[in-house]
């Protein structure tokens, strides 16, 4: 049996990473380019092979644990390390390994200029076998390693640049906000050992039931888990880190930050389904949070002129649409979103990391325009992805945000669905925005980058092709209306719990097609405005930022949520460190002593010290604590 | 008149003498040795612990008491004989070349090391009060002149000084609230007849002794408020020093922490919980908290240790099987990430500290790719990330707090090892993501430091991913704490 093989989809590309780091840097680049591609193409494979053997099986089969070995067992607390094979985690292993293998091959030509070349391999090797991890975990244990394990790889990638400050600056904010999110995640999982005693998936879920819907205890844990996700995937108020994380080399912002590691905050909502179906309040702040996000950061997309940070915004707006579904119940839809953004939002960086390329490392979609005839191949591939995310019949993400509308509008409320209506509007707007400034109108080009400005070797539009067309034909294993034709639905249904009350409306055909007709009509409106303003009238964007100059500020400004939260947490947590280290605590002479002046001036300063007498502050708060726990033992 | 000798068995405390001989030897042979000739010390003193470790072992399972009731020979202090022994040879491997760049590498500072060691067994296993306030003297004797061991420099007796009085100041109130105990139990002070002892009718005197051995073990945890000498002390101490300071005696004060409060007081534990509570939360944060602004590294791993000071006081707040269980584990875990952390510590300084500011670890990634990956390591373990065995450790805690309803001092601790990241995490970003500002000279790598960075880097991923041998280690030497 292939499924006894499991614990290679990990360890290929660990090895990968281990070969790569202890040799990579005397090895030739692409010797370390196909281990690195190997390595992953080879857990790609192993998966595929998997899949096929659960599709023979019938699916209420189709939940398959294998342990290595037990790895924390602690009397109540048994946690294997063991990996769980079930429709679920297969889509997520087959998006992950598949992506990354062409992210992996596409990345050989891009960085080959590198010179840290083997270390890029390393890392992006590492962050494959993490979050293999994290998708085929059984436990939440587990899940949490490959989480925090995905977190650092993220945080050595976005700082990759180290020599730029912005770039590990940008690394170390991920990490941080990244770790506020992972103490949501840990306390939910603490709250879920006390409470049920397990971690194990299958039987945290199998106690959960007999829970009644509402319970207090399952929303307290639900909220929890829901604050890792918002921090991993870039939802408000934690999502600040992803747009920097855009300082990190493109291939990764298009595997890590687009296409995999932030989809973890909804696969983990998607696979606690069991958990979150009992908890309607945490489904509503699930499903207001993604809404608000969805818009919040389209709007801000409107307003970026870096292209990469466009395409970083509307990441968190799509991720945004994932958790709306997931809000109302419609985890499936959200998954299904999940698969077909990967793949046109990795193909749309990797088409921005192609641009960059031909234009010498500019990012400024003001100073692109005309690239079309130059980079015939990046231009039509980037074009598909963007009919895509737009949703437009029939791009795989027509069918996936239509999904999403239409659940949204059924099992949601009608604000919901009016707030992700808007949204697709301006994802067509700023998407098409972006298509019209890079490739079509007048080269605004710089003349010394014009002159090389060219398509880039195939090594890198291979990859593009291939995910232009899953793009395009990606969203027919979700075909609507039909019935049994939803084949990825059938697939994924027996590892989704839904949300009981369900089922009772069952709309007609004529009002589904009514309402994708609805939505291709808005994707349309957008698509046209951006076409008005950039193609027929190109000096009508400047009009009209000058007449509404404040709300463009705010907008371009990021609504100055970055600036907030500085003055708001950041520098209040600096100042109460100095003021504790400085009025508190005693502070001490730092620094090392320089010459023989300073040596003098340094034991003077000491021995005033010992004579004005520290030692007596220190006794004296001694003493204060004694009092103090005195008086409180013996008074209370 | 008959003479009545209790019966006793030396191989109970066979670890104890076996270190005592070797430190005696130790000194006997320096100075029977020419002048100069210092290789025979640290050798020595690693054989000793191996014997002591060889004994350590071959007790283990044994279960009761003996020296007419005043000695525990029992897993739970077995456990942390080894956790001293690891740690003591561990410090010797590190001290090596150190002490050599100081032209201090003398007989005697290895002869104190095994004796504070003895002290350490002492605290853990004392049956009777007195003999933990003996073995706290014994370490604390012995630590007080290690700190001071470099006479000419400032820093070294400032260090040396401010830990005698204040460990005295301290001492004394724990002596006072032994007597307090003593009166309150109507005239004894060993463990196991305390809790019968303690009528309600003295409960106000019980209250108050308890209070007084909160202060003295506090002092020695490096709690807060009585934390304030970590700081200097970890800084002016010699490196070895400080990390032998860091683990060892921190680790001796918990084992006898518990071993007296679970034993001693399971009934007044609404009480004593309370207090460790409010200590634990304010140790822990004001731990992290400080640690951000601090620019020399030994002071931040300084406000470190008083940091993890906290999380364990929330090992004991919980009083719990798990509770007791976590707090064995992350001593070891913390023994090992702090004494590989500390090893970092002394290559990096170069000769004679030369380099402790934390802006001196800039560019070490591309310098010394293995030597920062290892101090990674350590950073990312004392930092709480899967899998090492600080997580595990913190795992453990936490579960441990909640499963006795603590839920919102877990809530606190985990925000605290958020705040934590920070600082460890700094390390790494210079490490990595800054270039050298200066070319700082070759690290000399000695052998013995060499060997104990790859010891202690293993040990902290191994005992990380398979802790389930330790856990049943101590699992099994809970099991005498009747009250949990």
């Amino acid at each position: 049996m292939m499924m006894d093989y499991v614990w290679l989809i990990p360890l290929f590309p660990f090895v990968g990473f281990l070969i790569n780091g202890l040799l990579g840097k005397n090895l030739p680049k692409n010797v370390v380019g196909t281990i690195g591609s190997v390595a992953v193409g080879l857990s790609f494979l192993v998966t595929v092979c998997i899949f096929a053997q659960v599709l023979k099986l019938p699916p209420e089969a189709r939940h398959v644990e294998k342990v290595v070995f037990t790895w924390i067992a602690s009397g109540p607390l048994q946690v294997q390390a063991a990996f769980l094979i079930d429709p679920l985690s297969l889509i997520m292993l087959l998006i992950v390994s598949g992506v990354s293998t062409l992210i992996h091959i596409y990345s050989v030509s891009y960085m080959h200029d590198d010179d840290g070349f083997y270390r890029f391999f390393t890392y992006l090797n590492l962050f494959v076998a993490m979050m293999l991890i994290l998708v085929s975990a059984n436990n939440f244990l587990l899940m949490f390693v490959g989480w925090e394990g995905v977190g650092l790889c993220s945080y050595l990638l976005i700082g990759y640049y180290y020599e730029k400050q912005s770039a590990s600056d940008a690394g170390k904010k991920a990490f941080v906000v990244n770790r506020i999110g992972d103490f949501g995640f840990l306390l939910g999982m603490f709250l879920i050992f006390w409470t049920f005693g397990s971690l194990n998936f299958k039987e945290v879920f199998a106690l959960a039931s007999k829970y009644p819907v509402g319970s207090g205890v399952i929303t307290v844990i639900t909220l929890f888990l829901f604050i890792g996700a918002t921090g991993k995937s870039a939802q408000i108020p934690l999502y600040t880190w992803l747009p920097d994380a855009m300082e990190g080399p493109t291939p990764v912002s298009a595997l890590i930050h687009a296409a995999t590691m932030v989809t973890a905050g909804v696969y983990m909502v998607a696979r606690c389904s069991a958990l979150y179906s009992l908890a309607p309040i945490s489904l509503t702040v699930v499903a207001i949070i993604g809404a608000l996000t969805a818009i919040f950061a389209a709007t801000i997309g409107m307003a970026q002129f870096d292209i990469k940070r466009v395409l970083a915004y509307s990441t968190v707006s799509q991720l945004g649409y994932m958790f709306l579904a997931c809000g109302v119940g419609a985890y499936i839809s959200g998954i299904f979103h999940l698969m077909t953004h990967a793949f046109f939002k990795a193909l749309l960086f990797l088409g921005s990391g192609s641009v960059m390329h031909g234009l010498s490392g500019e990012l400024d979609m003001r100073k692109m325009g005309g690239l079309k005839k130059e980079m015939p191949i990046t231009y039509w591939t980037f074009l598909l992805a963007t009919l895509a995310i737009a949703g437009i019949f029939p791009f795989a993400g027509f069918f996936s945000k239509d999904e999403i509308l239409f659940h949204s509008l059924v099992d949601g409320k009608a604000i919901y669905w009016g707030i992700a209506t808007a949204a697709a509007f301006i994802t067509a707007f700023y998407m098409f925005r972006a298509v019209f400034m890079t490739f079509h109108g007048e080269s605004r080009v710089d003349h010394h980058v014009a002159h090389h400005v060219h398509e880039s070797p195939p090594l890198m539009t291979v990859p593009l092709m291939i995910l232009a067309g899953l793009s395009v034909v990606g969203g027919f294993v979700g075909m609507p209306l039909i019935e049994g034709a939803h084949v990825f639905r059938n697939f994924l249904s027996p590892a989704i719990t839904p949300v009981a009350h369900h089922a009772a409306a069952h709309p007609t055909a004529a009002f589904e097609i009514f309402m994708m007709v609805f939505s291709m009509a808005v994707a349309g409106l957008g698509i046209y405005t951006a076409y008005k303003m950039y193609i027929l009238f190109p000096d009508l964007p400047t009009a009209i930022c000058d007449k509404f100059r404040t709300i463009y500020d705010l907008v371009y400004h990021k609504y100055y949520v970055d600036e907030i939260y500085d003055t708001v947490v950041v520098e209040p947590i600096k100042e109460g460190s100095n003021i504790l280290w400085n009025v508190v605590d005693a502070k001490g002479v730092d620094g090392v002593v320089n010459g023989s002046a300073g040596i003098i001036a340094y034991l003077s300063a000491h021995l005033r010290k010992l004579e004005t007498g520290f030692v007596q502050n220190y006794a004296f708060a001694i003493l204060l604590g004694v009092v103090v726990i005195t008086g409180y033992l013996i008074g209370r | 008149m008959t003479l009545n000798i209790p019966s006793f068995n030396l191989a109970s405390i066979g670890p104890w003498i076996t270190l005592s001989i070797f430190a005696i030897a130790i000194l006997l042979a320096d100075a029977l040795s020419p002048k100069g000739n210092r290789t025979a010390a640290p050798l020595l003193a690693l054989a000793g612990l191996a014997v002591a470790g060889f004994q350590t072992i071959s007790l283990w399972g044994k279960n009761g008491l003996d020296f007419a009731r005043m000695v525990y020979v029992d897993n739970f202090s077995l456990f942390f004989y080894m956790v001293f022994i690891l740690g003591t040879a561990l410090t010797v491997l590190i001290s090596l070349q150190y002490l050599k760049d100081y032209g201090k590498n003398l007989a005697e500072y290895y002869a104190l090391l095994l004796f504070a060691t003895v002290g350490m067994m002492l605290m853990a296993a004392g049956a009777h009060l007195i003999m933990i306030f003996l073995g706290l003297e014994v370490m604390s004797i012995a630590v007080y002149v290690l700190a001071g061991l470099f006479r000419e420099d400032a820093r070294s007796n400032e260090a040396a000084l401010k830990y005698l009085v204040l460990g005295a100041f301290a001492s004394a109130f724990l002596l006072f609230g032994m007597a307090m105990l003593y009166g309150a139990a109507g005239g004894t002070l060993f463990l196991n007849d305390l809790p019968g002892r303690l009528t309600a009718g003295f409960k106000p005197l019980t209250l108050l002794a308890i209070a007084l051995l909160v202060v003295g073990f506090g002092f020695k945890v490096a709690s807060v408020p009585f934390h304030m000498w970590t700081p200097d002390v970890y800084e002016g101490a010699p490196t070895s020093v400080t990390a032998f300071m860091a683990v060892g005696v921190k680790t001796a004060a918990f084992a006898a922490f518990a071993r007296v409060f679970f034993l001693a007081f399971p009934t007044l534990m609404p009480d004593w919980t309370m207090v460790l509570w409010v200590l634990a939360v304010a140790t822990m944060t004001l731990g992290n908290v400080v640690a951000i602004a601090q620019t020399n590294i030994k002071r931040m791993l300084a406000y470190s240790s008083i940091a993890h000071a906290g999380y364990l006081l929330v090992a004991l707040v919980a009083a719990n099987q798990l509770g007791a269980v976590s707090l064995m584990y992350y001593l070891l875990a913390y023994t090992l990430m702090n004494l590989g952390a500390f090893g970092v510590v002394i290559l990096v300084g170069r000769k004679k500290d030369s380099y402790l500011s934390i802006y001196d670890y800039a560019g070490l990634g591309a310098q010394h790719p293995a030597l920062a990956a290892a101090m990674a390591l350590f950073m990312f373990a004392l930092a709480g990330i899967p899998p090492t065995a600080g997580f595990v450790g913190k795992f453990y805690i936490f579960s441990a707090a909640v499963k006795a309803g603590y839920i919102w001092l877990a809530i606190i601790g985990v925000m605290n090892s958020v705040v934590s990241v920070y600082y460890y995490l700094r390390i790494t970003v210079l490490m990595y993501m800054k270039p050298a500002e200066a070319d700082l000279g070759p690290i000399n790598f000695a052998p013995a430091v060499t060997a104990t960075l790859l010891l202690t880097a293993a040990g902290v991923v191994l005992i990380g991913v398979f802790p389930g041998f330790l856990y049943n280690l101590a699992l099994n030497s809970v099991k005498i704490f009747p009250g949990l």
